[in-house]
């Protein structure tokens, strides 16, 4: 046995119009943890996938060697019988099964083809355990948030006997403590010889983590950077990921905050499933022209319960409160009825409730407000070619045209294409719920300027995010959500992390 | 703030040293389709093997028109179905719903002797209903259009069994039978095709109005896109589809005037083919059909009104189906209780044949006309050729199986499949 528990060598992808990855080479040791980094499109989860079979042999040109010898999957099947496990970008749970039963998927604790449900539900109780999930596990996983359902995608693949953990952005949907758990996780795992390659935008936990850093570029591998030989921070990542030095994360802005635009006062909203359950409770806040407030909060605060029920009341029962726009109240019972009171809200589940996935990017970009385009009930689809075609241009998507189907484009470019969509109905308050999850460091600055120009242009947005540093680097105000209670509204100029999270724990047993 | 890097990944692959530089429409040779042109070859294909075993018998002047009287009204319902499968729903019900409608419609004309205009309209108000019936269920009660359609369906025939008892109503009057089964005037006279033999001037001339009519359609659609500095396929390419299309319709249109002029149905199923492909492709109400199949909940949140879309899509349906009963009873001069037996399954057919996916969200007015002239010639041609039946559904079982096949292959090529 060599020490490298992974060589790939001279891989090359292509798909219709696109070179994913271009002649990549990448060894991993074993007992490491391997991260990649690589801005939105550079090919990261595609040589994850050609890695683990979801790609199979021949599909690409290349070798992969594991543990020195030739690794030639046509399925993950094949590839987790090498012991190769990978947890994707966007999860992939049955959302109508129990927690238990989508951990032992295919792989049940059975005893002559009949399933033992005390051992399943006993197996998944531990295995729960050792990720950290307080959760029942006959949960069912519709009813539990993404940030859990990524744990629950960890405890799935610890299941499995697996020696090389693939993780596609696992973090990225996590808050900053529920991260540094899985984070923590994954060290105890290297100890227990499980060797991990994680793929991650965020790079303080890359560099905290990884062993070593693979930066890809435009498909290309650019180098491997290795502490014993390399100096490792934040700006050389950056350098190769991007090919200069960024000299901001935060795009200078000064605001020009004016008259309140919308306000909404004792908003209570009650859990669809648990209907007694308040999960916002009496929550008010306040949005003015050119402003960008924050809104932080812990995983299960409420925080996209609150924008969702207000849009449209999209989530939850028996809301109550009042929201008034410009000072008057208005009804936003449906979402044709928010929409059209100027209120717009991104949302941070793109797959699900963002895109349509199987249709293109044009048709995706002008799908909130079609009317903009369209004359008597007949749509303009040049003016529509147009519009995508400078939001491509201007948030830099990439795709070879804007033709392109959505369901194809890297996870960041997706992200991308929800924002265009909601800038397109040219709102006057703008809800951002996460609008830079997945998304590189180079493209989360295109963005920050972005949501500064909407602000300049008279706009009130809200930003829900679960970075903190992002809530401080962006904001002119920043609320705190506890357990559905607002708990504090801090001032910029006041706002540090602590402060925050002592609000955002305020209150919580 | 564009980062050199952030340049188009695939541009820079196809033009060496593009470093994000603009976009200027690339004029080169086109690849061909296969997922989306697949459906219209293998309608060529088909056309062309039973017009040699049929000994050109398929192409004759009256075969051509029995084939489009034959098949009209499963094609006018694909037409309604495609846009249910493309909302992501199916209905099971339209075989009854052509039988029930189709016996209001005998009953009214024949038993009560309303003018046929009135007993029409009347006809067409019922189908209408059914449908808003069947849409309320689906979409604001939220029951899967499976197992409403499938209530429905049972439901419809009964209604028809209790209207008709088990004998049929007729005669029609002849103004409905001359709407399913007849054609038009020769008002302009013949005129003489050389070694054809004399032809009706008026279709020649209908026809060739459509052609041009199309053709300048094109035409400013393609000034359009090049007003717009988009990328359009090159002029041999966009004349060379031109002048076939041109030359097949024109072709169609005078062996049915060598025979006895255009058939009516002919005329309403253009109508309406060129009426719903446009609402498709152009309208706002098309995209959100779309919209909707493709993704219910960003649909959702994107402010589109799923659930009236839904059920005006089920109203749409009872309106085709009722039309399609009308000229169904009319073509028998009866309205039978077991009339439009299995019209859902040749419709929802036509329909995947003709490229609808079972997930919704994608499909076109077009490929499912295709699709059921494809089974309708594989019926004609069949039979032309004397064999049975059985073997006659052997093949279209077979035909249904392979084009959904195909799609799916394509689908997995394009590398969709690996999630
Ligand atoms: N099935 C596919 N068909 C066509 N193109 C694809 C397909 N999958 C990926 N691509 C393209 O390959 C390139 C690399 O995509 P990939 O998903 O690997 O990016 P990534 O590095 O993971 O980005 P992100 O950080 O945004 O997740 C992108 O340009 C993407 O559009
Ligand atoms: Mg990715």
């Amino acid at each position: 046995m060599t020490d490298d528990i992974l060589r790939m060598r001279g891989i090359t992808m292509e798909f219709p119009g696109v070179k994913a990855l271009s002649d990549v080479n990448l060894t991993v040791r074993r007992g490491e943890i391997h991260a990649i980094c690589g801005e939105n499109g550079a090919g990261k989860s595609t040589l994850m996938k050609v890695l683990s079979g979801v790609y199979p042999h021949g599909t690409y040109s290349g070798e992969i060697e594991v543990d020195g010898e030739p690794g030639h999957f046509s399925g993950i099947r094949d590839s987790e019988h090498r012991g190769i496990v990978i947890i994707h970008q966007e999860l992939a749970l049955c959302a109508q099964l129990s927690i238990a039963e989508n951990i032992f998927l295919g792989n049940e604790r059975a005893t002559r083809g009949m399933i033992d449900w005390n051992k399943t539900n006993h197996d998944a109780d531990n295995l729960l355990k050792r990720v950290g999930l307080r959760e029942k596990a006959t949960t069912t996983v519709a009813d539990i948030g993404v940030g859990k359902q990524q744990l629950v995608e960890i405890a799935k693949a610890l299941s499995k006997s697996v020696r090389l953990l693939i993780l596609d952005e696992p973090t990225a949907a996590l808050n900053d403590r529920d991260s540094e758990h899985l984070l923590d996780l994954l060290r105890g795992l290297r100890d227990e010889g499980i060797t991990c390659v994680i793929i991650s935008h965020k790079l303080n936990e890359v560099i905290s983590i990884a062993d070593r850093i693979s930066i890809l570029r435009d498909g290309k591998m650019i180098r491997t950077l290795d502490p014993a030989n390399d100096e490792i921070t934040e700006d050389v990542i950056i350098a190769g990921m991007v090919g200069r030095d960024l000299e901001h994360r935060f795009p200078p802005h000064e605001p020009k905050i004016g008259e309140e635009v919308l306000r909404i006062e004792n908003w209570t909203v009650h859990s669809p499933i648990q209907p007694d359950r308040a999960v916002v409770s009496n929550a008010s806040l306040t949005l003015r022209a050119g402003e960008i407030v924050g809104l932080a909060g812990l995983m299960g605060a409420g925080r996209t319960e609150l924008a969702m029920s207000v849009f449209g009341r999209s989530y939850g029962v028996g809301i109550s409160g009042q929201v008034y726009k410009n000072g008057k109240e208005i009804r936003t019972r449906t979402v044709q009825e928010a929409i059209r009171h100027g209120i717009a809200y991104a949302t941070e589940d793109r797959k699900r409730y963002g895109l349509n996935l199987i249709d293109d990017i044009k048709r995706n970009v002008s799908a909130a407000a079609l009317t903009k385009l369209a004359s008597r009930g007949f749509v303009n689809d040049n003016e529509e070619n147009k519009v995508a075609e400078s939001y491509r241009k201007s948030m830099n998507i990439k795709a070879p045209t804007v033709a392109s189907i959505t369901g194809k484009l890297s996870g960041g470019n997706q992200q991308k294409v929800v924002l265009a969509k909601w800038i397109f109905t040219d709102p006057d308050v703008l809800i951002l719920d996460e609008p830079t999850r997945g998304i590189d460091v180079g493209a989360k600055y295109e963005i920050y300027t972005i949501i500064n120009q909407l602000a300049d242009q008279g706009k009130a947005v809200l930003v829900i995010s679960s970075e903190l540093p992002e809530l401080l680097g962006l904001c002119d105000r920043i609320y705190a959500l506890s357990a559905g209670r607002i708990t504090g509204e801090v001032p910029r100029e006041e706002a540090t992390q602590e402060r925050l999270m002592q609000f955002m724990t305020k209150g919580q047993g | 703030m564009a980062a050199p890097t952030n340049s188009d990944v695939a541009l820079s692959e196809q033009l060496p040293g593009a470093g994000g530089g603009p976009v200027t429409p690339k004029r080169g040779m086109p690849k061909i389709n296969l997922r989306a042109s697949g459906i219209y070859i293998a309608f060529a294909l088909i056309v062309v093997l039973f017009a040699i075993t049929t000994d050109g018998a398929l192409l004759q002047p009256q075969n051509i028109s029995n084939v489009i009287i034959q098949n009209s009204y499963i094609l006018i319902l694909a037409i309604g179905m495609i846009l249910i499968i493309i909302a992501g729903h199916i209905d099971l019900s339209v075989g009854s719903v052509v039988a029930a409608t189709g016996a209001i419609a005998a009953v009214l004309m024949v038993d009560h002797g309303w003018s046929w205009p009135l007993a029409i309209l009347a006809t067409l108000v019922v189908g209408g209903i059914i449908g808003a019936w069947h849409g309320y269920w689906v979409a604001y009660f939220g029951i899967p259009a499976f197992i409403v359609t499938l209530a429905g369906m049972l439901l419809f025939r009964a209604i028809t069994m209790t209207i008709l008892g088990n004998q049929g109503v007729g005669p029609f009057p002849e103004e409905v039978r001359t709407l399913a089964n007849g054609f038009t005037e020769g008002y302009l006279g013949n005129v003489g095709l050389g070694p054809l033999g004399g032809a009706d001037l008026f279709s020649i001339i209908v026809g060739g109005l459509v052609v041009i009519g199309w053709a300048v359609t094109q035409w400013r659609a393609r000034v359009g896109r090049l007003g717009y500095g988009q990328q359009v396929e090159p002029m041999w390419l966009f004349l060379t589809k031109i002048v076939i299309a041109g030359a097949v319709v024109m072709g169609l249109i005078i062996q049915l005037a060598r025979f006895k002029n255009l058939p009516w149905v002919l005329v309403l199923l253009a109508v309406l083919v060129l009426a719903y492909s446009v609402m498709t492709s152009k309208a706002t109400f098309g995209r959100h059909i779309y919209a909707v199949g493709g993704n219910l909940q960003a649909a959702t949140l994107s402010g589109v009104k799923v659930k009236s879309v839904v059920f005006w899509l089920f109203v749409n349906m009872g309106v085709l189906s009722a039309v399609a009963g009308i000229i169904l009873a009319g073509r028998l001069n009866l309205a039978g209780p077991t009339a439009g037996n299995a019209f859902e399954l040749d419709a929802i057919a036509a329909a995947f044949i003709g490229g609808a996916a079972v997930q919704g969200g994608v499909g076109k007015v077009i490929g499912a006309i295709t699709g059921g002239l494809i089974m309708g010639v594989i019926n004609n041609g069949m039979s032309l050729a004397g064999e049975p039946p059985e073997r006659t559904m052997l093949v279209k079982g077979a035909v249904l199986l392979i084009a959904v096949a195909f799609d799916v292959w394509t689908k997995r090529r394009a590398g969709v499949a690996g999630r």
